[in-house]
């Protein structure tokens, strides 16, 4: 009878084992299960953590099976800032609707509210952060997802702030619909290839709205980068799409919309500058292609520093900008062709759409004041207006060839 | 010295050129508002103007009323009045009717298309109130020339390059240093530059509210600094009245010990 017994206990078992259902585990104040890095310890792969609402005083949680973590009414984990938060070295893990607060800082090691580490195939959405050191940090992590979290820091200083959203050696990852503000960096990247980042609202940063570098191939689309500290820093990437994003009141004695730096073939497509001392600030960048983007009220334009070769510059509006464009070498290989200039004088005696004379966008003035910044006091008045006008006529400081021979009578819609 | 204000200023009022030149603000405020509705925007082109044409229509003004007015003002030294109310009143009869000139004939049209709905309120004030200091300012200097020229013709020809030399000729000059001197940091020089040209300062000032932007450069943080506060504005205020008081004082001095 006994071994009957037994027999029937390791039938149901080996029957159980292999047709283990996945578990939902729920974590509460009055639950069995108290904390959530216990939960896990108890969890088996593919379960499903509940986490009832409440105020959980975790930190150092390690995720190392695959799990789908869900909060229920967004449950607090409060880190008390005494490290990192949540890291997770599984694949196939999902993190929804937490609210993780008081990451702690350090000046030795980046502590992150949700850290994933060498990873595949995870998603983190639903977040919401605040208090933060680094937010979310993934590391060497491939094919995830980071989509609808919102990031709140109260970064003060750069050397004690981390960034909101980090990626580093990370490719193909997605990440979109989040909301990051008062970070050091917004969203950084570095080494991170393919990856799709759009529909991300990045305002008030300390530095920098989108900090990347050394990524390629990658896919910016319809973000909004507002009042950060500097604007947006791209550099030393390859084959980028930056397509539908605002860059708008980026301010300041070293700020701009977007900073270029290094960038070869890359295509900027349909995106607004708005009220920025420098639209784009281009340095060390080889063909890329600006169409159909619009420059409104910038104090430059478009600032073009040191070797830039073999730009199209077509269907872009430039209005009400204190300088369109700015050079600072009579050099030029760049094309600007079928461009819309609000400062455009001339006429269209033919009535096809496009001024019958050439527009030269880049005024001696804004040569001059390449040479000596102090100069710029004297924008507005009456002998620069003069010193313009003949410049214009007989162009001996600027680029001859530097003009735009179609210029377009109406706004490119 | 009331007296000889309250002349002056009602010879002027009934006079042509007051209606012309209150007409001409009037017909051009209009006309930038209905061309592009945008007050702020309006404002900036009003600037354009007004740091041109203001001190050129006073110079202009104030020593042509100088000169066509120094029979009367022969007959006034006749009479038992003090030199300096003479002059002064003169010099504010025409310096107040071209400044009610402005005033009413750009804040007119401002105030009809809903100036005071506007946040523009504050830059259009600035802008009317460094007008008027600039009509202070530009027609004193024209009394003082005439003052110490007999010759119309000479005083003319001075009145005029006076006016050219604050509009084009300062800024061509100061230009030229800030090239030559490049090497060295020049913020100190161009801020204390500007303070010395009533023009460039006004020109400055309210650039300084409207078009920040551009001047928000690294160089820009600079001015910025400097006249953005209320300490700037206050300091430019001041050396506008200091443009003001001194050429009046100098005016008071000269027509005092002068022998006509």
């Amino acid at each position: 009878m006994k071994q009957v017994v037994f027999l029937l206990i390791l039938i149901f078992n080996l029957l159980s084992g292999v047709s283990q259902q996945p578990k939902r585990i729920t974590v509460c104040e009055t639950c069995e299960l108290k904390s959530i890095a216990e939960a896990i310890k108890t969890a088996s792969d593919h379960d499903t953590l509940v986490i009832k609402k409440a105020t959980y005083k975790e930190y150092n949680i390690l995720v190392d099976r695959p799990l789908t973590i869900i909060g229920e009414n967004y449950p607090v984990i409060d880190g008390e800032d005494k490290g990192e938060i949540i890291r997770i070295v599984s694949d196939n893990v999902t993190i929804d609707g937490l609210f993780i607060i008081n990451v702690g800082t350090s000046y030795t090691s980046d502590y992150a509210a949700i850290r994933v580490v060498k990873s595949e195939n995870f998603v983190i959405q639903n977040v919401v952060l605040e208090k933060l050191f680094f937010g979310i940090y993934l590391e060497k992590s491939n094919h995830g997802k980071v989509y609808h979290n919102k990031i709140v820091g109260d970064a003060q200083d750069e050397y004690n702030s981390g960034n909101g959203i980090q990626l580093w050696y990370s490719h193909n990852i997605e990440v979109s619909n989040n909301i990051v503000q008062g970070a050091r960096d917004g969203i950084y990247l570095e080494f991170s290839h393919n990856v799709k980042i759009h529909n991300n609202k990045s305002t008030d940063n300390l530095r920098y709205g989108l900090h990347f570098m050394f990524s390629d191939d990658d896919v910016y689309t319809n973000n909004v980068f507002e009042n950060n500290g500097a604007g947006v820093a791209v550099m030393f990437s390859k084959r980028i799409t930056m397509k539908g994003n605002t860059f708008r009141k980026n301010w300041g004695t070293a700020a701009f919309g977007v900073l270029l730096k290094e960038i070869n073939d890359a295509e900027i497509i349909e995106n607004t500058f708005e009220e920025n001392t420098i639209g784009i600030h281009i340095e060390g960048s080889n063909r890329i292609t600006y169409k159909g983007n619009n420059f409104i009220k910038n104090g430059w334009g478009i600032k073009v520093l040191g070797a830039c070769y073999t730009n199209t510059f077509s269907a872009n509006n430039f209005l009400y900008n204190s300088f369109d464009i700015s050079y600072n070498s009579k050099l030029n290989d760049n094309v600007f062709d079928g461009n819309y200039w609000s400062n455009y004088t001339g006429y269209d005696l033919d009535k096809n759409g496009i001024g019958d004379v050439p527009y030269r966008p880049v005024k001696l003035f804004s040569y001059v004041v390449n040479q000596t910044p102090e100069a710029i006091i004297l924008l507005r008045s009456l002998f620069m207006d003069i010193i313009d006008f003949s410049e214009k006529v007989s162009p001996v400081f600027t680029p001859d060839n530097l003009m735009d021979i179609n210029p377009l009578m109406t706004k490119v819609q | 010295m009331f007296k000889i204000l309250k002349y002056s200023f009602y010879d002027l009022i009934r006079s042509r050129w007051s209606y012309v030149y209150f007409l001409f603000y009037l017909l051009l405020g209009f006309v930038l508002l209905f061309l592009n509705n945008d007050i702020s925007k309006a404002i900036i082109t009003l600037m354009n103007v007004i740091i041109i044409l203001v001190p050129l229509i006073s110079t202009i003004f104030g020593i042509m009323y100088f000169y066509n007015s120094k029979e009367f003002t022969e007959l006034l030294l006749a009479q038992p009045i003090k030199r300096s109310s003479i002059f002064l009143g003169q010099y504010f009869g025409v310096a107040g009717s071209l400044t009610l000139s402005l005033v009413f004939g750009l804040g007119i049209p401002f105030v009809l298309y809903g100036l005071f709905k506007s946040d523009a309120i504050f830059d259009f004030t600035l802008l009317l109130v460094t007008g008027a200091f600039l009509t202070l300012i530009f027609t004193v200097l024209s009394f003082n020339i005439a003052l110490s020229n007999e010759n119309k013709i000479k005083g003319f020809g001075y009145a005029v390059l006076l006016w050219l030399f604050l509009a084009v000729i300062y800024d061509g000059l100061f230009l030229m240093s800030l090239i030559v001197f490049k090497e060295y940091p020049l913020d100190g020089f161009s801020l204390a530059a500007t303070m010395f040209n009533p023009i460039d300062l006004s020109r400055t000032l309210i650039l300084l509210k409207l078009d920040i932007s551009a001047l928000l450069g690294y160089t820009g943080a600079v001015f910025k600094k400097f006249f953005g506060t209320d300490q700037g504005l206050f300091i430019s205020m001041f050396m506008l009245v200091l443009w003001t008081v001194l050429p009046i004082w100098r005016l008071v001095i000269i027509s005092k010990k002068k022998d006509f």
